[in-house]
Parts: C-alpha cells; structure tokens; sequence
C-alpha cells in the first residue's frame, strides 16, 4: 500500500476538470465524470501505486467515463442508427506536463461555480466540490447536512448553470469584476463557516478554513494584481493565524483580548502582513484590504495595550463607508471605546437599537454588555450578558456569554 | 430501536435562576459534563443526533394563512411551564438501554455541582415496518 496525499487529488481536481470541460463543453456531465475518476483514483492508487502522470491519469480516465455516458446517452437517444463516436478513449489528451493554463482554469471554475444565478450555498458546495475537489460527503459532514440534501443541492446548482447557458470561458473584463465580487464572498464565507461556525456544537471546523485559504491563494497566484484578491488572502491568514488561542482546553471560545498571544503563528503573520502591505498601496482599496489591515494591527500588538486603536478606528471608519453592513458598526464601537471610553461608546450604540437591522440582535446586546462592564455597571452588564446569552444560535458563543454573566455576578455579590 | 431524549427546562426561573445565574465554575462543571456525554455516546456508537436549541425569546409560531402565506406570531406558549432545551436521538437494543441513558442526562451537575435530576422525556421514533417473508 502506498499512502497517496489527499492534498494531491484536490489540487489535480481543478485542473482536471478544467481540461475535460475546456474538451467536453459539458459542465455538469465534467464534473459528475471527474469526481468518478478521483474516487477511483482514492481506491486505486493505493493499491497499484502512484501513476507516472497522475494529471493526465485523472483526464483519462475521466474522460473515459465521459465518453461512456456520452455513448449511453446516443445509444439511449437513437437506438436503432449505429453511430460511432469519434471520441474515443485513446483520443483522450495525452498526458502531459502540467500545463500554463492551468490557473486560467482554476479561475473560470471558480467564476463559473460563483455564478449569480445560484444561491450562495449552493455556490459554495458547488465551488468546494468542483474546484476543491471534496467529495460530496466531505462537504455534507462540514456543514452537519445529511449527504443525501447536500447532493441534492450539487445537482440543483448545476442544473441552474446549465440552464444559465454560459459558456466555460474566461468572462469579458467589464463582466469580470462583478464575478470575482461573488468568488471572493464566497471564500469568505467558507472559511467563516470553518472558523466560526454560526451553529453547533464545533467552534472550528479547520478542513473547511484551510480549503479557503488554499483556494485565495490559487486565486491569488491567478490574479496576483488584484488588489482585493490579495486583501482576502492576507485577511483569511491574519484571522487563521490566532486559530490555536482561540480555543481553551474545554472547547470554550477565547476572546481576542485575552489569547495568549505566543500561541499565534507567527509565520501566518508574516506573510499575511506582506501580502496587504503589498496591496494598500496599489490605490484599489476594499473592504478585504482594510479588514485585512486591521486583524494585520492587532497580530502585530504584544499586548491589549499595546495595541493601535487610533489607527484601529481610523480604519473602521474607512470600512463603514464602504460596507453597509452593521456588524461593523458594531466592531468600530468597540474600538471607539478603546480609544474616546465606553460612555462614547454607549452613546454611539444607541441609534442602533431602533434602526435596522442589529435590533434585538445578539451582538447588539453582547457589545453593550462588554461596554457596560467596562463602564462600572455590572448589574446592567450582567443583563445584557443573559439576553445575549439567549439570543445567540452558536453554543460555543452561548456558553461564553453565560460565563461572563455568571463571573459578573458571582463578583457582585 | 430509536429513541428520542429530550431535555426540558422550568421556563420560570430561566432568567433568573437558570444555567446563567450560577457560579462560574458550576457552569463549565455541566458544560463539561455534557460534552463527555456527547463523545460517550458517540463511542459507544449509540449517538445518531444531538442538538441544543437556542433560547425560548427568539421562539415564534409560525401557521399559514389561508393564502398558504406564513403568519409569525411570538410563542403562544407563554403558559407551558417548561420549554425544549435540547435532544439526543439514541439507536439503542433495549427500551432499558435508552431509559438508562436518560437517567445519565438528568444527572446531569447543577447549581453547587449536585445532580439536576432534570425530566427527560424519552419518546421512540417511529420507523418503516418490519420487512414480511
């Protein structure tokens, strides 16, 4: 038995796929035939050993199993002409070097499962599948889905495609840039949901953190003058790199001010500091750049203290105007209170409880109740806590929540 | 067999006197123990689904309206005294497999680190019938 390293088979799959469907046309049936040739691959390989062109043994045989259902389906259609199709399997492409096109189709699939036709759940199972080459189990067991509801939604996502009529191919410049908008949320939305996930019992699912930052830097080495591509990839590594603080001996969810901050990977840092300073100055600032540059000021701190909260704010600032999303209103009072003291920050939470969005949100109440703690109003912050508490759908962040209340109050007493 | 435990918690008190009023340490005590619990069932290949629910304020009943529209109104249930708190669903030989696994549930530590002795409704899940011939 000859161990192969699954890190191969999900960095063939794209390019794989990517020279099937670049022959075939065929998206959906692509897709369906190279998930079939890494299956067999996973059992195969192991057994008989690594094959001299594992590429090129991956395209084979997909293209194979392609050709096959191709033949079903005339045999099914025509039963009585006798066609023979010109495609056969050893006119499936040679194997070869990998070749330069390869990023350009990591890319067009990427576009392609980001199509706004679909909805971002099913862009995201479809992306993780095509391009991250994760079968569908792998992807059901991330998101606690039965297999049976995830497939179903694989395959409704490509119908939509299909239906979509687009060709597999490198959209027009103009069109380009709204598409990237779509793969770039959804790399983000992959790693949040490995990193903090909004339900259940796991605060971190690392396989599907580390699949989104494979994948930004695959996108990252295909547009390496996208500044807002590098801004993502740089955020996902300042984030990933406090991964191992954030969580305490009991699975219990650690707050930023209080990790012990030499737990942080300190290579991660490094480089995602290099990628957003490489950014920023390129003019094209976004808001995965200026988040970027903000988890890049608290990595870089020793301490709390230490911390640059001037520069801090400065930067929410920036991002408000950019981003309608509340959460980061939220996230600037925060820092507002670091710099001006909580009171300002109280008063800046105010407005927010009647209009929008956040009201009634958890967040709502855990911020005021942190603001409130720092204030001297433990009794109203121990309130807060509890609401919060009860609010909240994610049980790591619940038992964080009761566990500050509880500590207030025993402390009060 | 399949079975279904579910976890209720008295709604009065549940602000004031619940999971959220005790000492620290009482609590990571019973969150601790629910975990062991969690991975002890998982082991013994009894575990099929666990969840917790989120807090009974964000609960809204939902009925249809005679457009078949949803209409959302707050939980009527006000009045219940209690509300669902959790569930396991175990796959377990026996009745008795199941009704000892609950008694390990309502055990759970509490205020002071004694046991809860909380009611676990134990209810079986229906299943296909059994294949004839």
């Amino acid at each position: 038995m000859t161990p192969v390293p699954e890190s191969l088979l999900r960095e063939l799959a794209p390019q794989v796929l990517g020279a099937v469907v670049r022959r075939y046309r065929d998206f959906a049936a692509a897709e369906d035939a190279v998930q079939e040739a890494l299956l067999a691959a996973a059992t195969q390989w192991p057994r008989d050993g690594l094959p001299a062109n594992p590429r090129g043994w991956l395209i084979h045989v997909a293209a194979r199993r392609l050709t096959d259902e191709i033949r079903a389906e005339i045999a099914r259609r025509r039963r009585q002409a006798i066609v023979m199709l010109e495609m056969t399997p050893e006119a499936a492409p040679a194997p070869d070097a990998v070749s330069p096109t390869d990023q350009d189709d990591t890319l067009n699939l990427l576009v392609m499962c980001c199509h706004p036709a679909l909805t971002r759940p099913s862009a995201i199972a479809l992306t993780l599948r095509a391009v991250g080459g994760l079968t569908t189990a792998e992807i059901a067991r991330a998101f606690l889905v039965p297999e049976a509801t995830m497939a179903q939604r694989i395959s409704r996502a490509k119908q939509a495609i299909k239906a979509s009529g687009i060709p597999f191919s490198r959209p027009a410049p103009g069109e380009l840039n709204a598409r990237l908008d779509a793969v770039l949320h959804v790399l983000y939305l992959i790693f949040n949901e490995g990193y903090a996930s909004s339900a259940g019992p796991a605060l971190q699912r690392a396989d599907l953190a580390n699949e989104a930052i494979r994948l930004a830097r695959e996108l990252h080495a295909a547009l390496p003058e996208h500044a807002e591509t590098t801004g993502l990839l740089a955020l996902l590594l300042l984030t990933d790199a406090r991964r191992a603080a954030r969580v305490g001996p009991a699975g219990e969810l650690i707050p930023l001010a209080e990790q012990d901050r030499r737990r942080w990977d300190a290579a991660a840092i490094a480089e995602g500091v290099g990628l957003v300073s490489d950014a920023l100055p390129r003019g094209a600032i976004g808001p995965y750049q200026l988040q970027a540059a903000i988890a890049a000021v608290h990595d870089e701190a020793a301490t709390v203290a230490d911390t640059d909260w001037p520069q801090i704010l400065a930067l929410y600032g920036l991002l408000e105007r950019m981003s309608d999303n509340p959460m980061i209103t939220l996230n600037r009072v925060v820092a507002q209170a670091m710099v001006q003291g909580p009171q300002a920050a109280l008063a800046a939470l105010a407005p927010l409880d009647t209009k929008g969005r956040l009201a009634g949100h958890h967040r709502l109440h855990s911020v005021r109740a942190h603001l409130l703690e720092m204030a001297g109003d433990r009794e109203a912050a121990v309130e807060h806590y509890r609401i919060a508490a009860g609010k909240t759908a994610s049980v790591p962040e619940q038992r964080y929540l009761l566990t500050q209340a509880a500590r207030l109050a025993t402390a009060t007493a | 067999m399949k079975f279904m435990l579910m976890m209720h918690a008295p709604r009065a008190g549940w602000k004031d006197a619940g999971i959220g009023t005790w000492p620290p340490a009482d609590i990571q005590a019973h969150i601790a123990f629910m975990m062991r619990f969690h991975d002890e069932l998982k082991q013994s290949g009894e575990l099929v689904d666990a969840q917790g629910l989120a807090g009974p304020e964000e609960a809204l009943v939902v009925r249809a309206t005679a457009a078949g529209a949803p209409e959302v109104t707050d939980g009527p249930f006000a009045e219940a005294k209690e509300f669902l708190a959790g569930f396991w669903i175990v796959d377990v030989e026996t009745k008795d497999q199941a009704y000892a696994i609950a008694a390990r549930a309502s055990a759970a530590p509490g205020k002071g680190g004694g046991p809860l002795n909380m009611p676990i409704e134990v209810r079986q899940v229906m299943s296909a019938p059994a294949q004839e011939g």
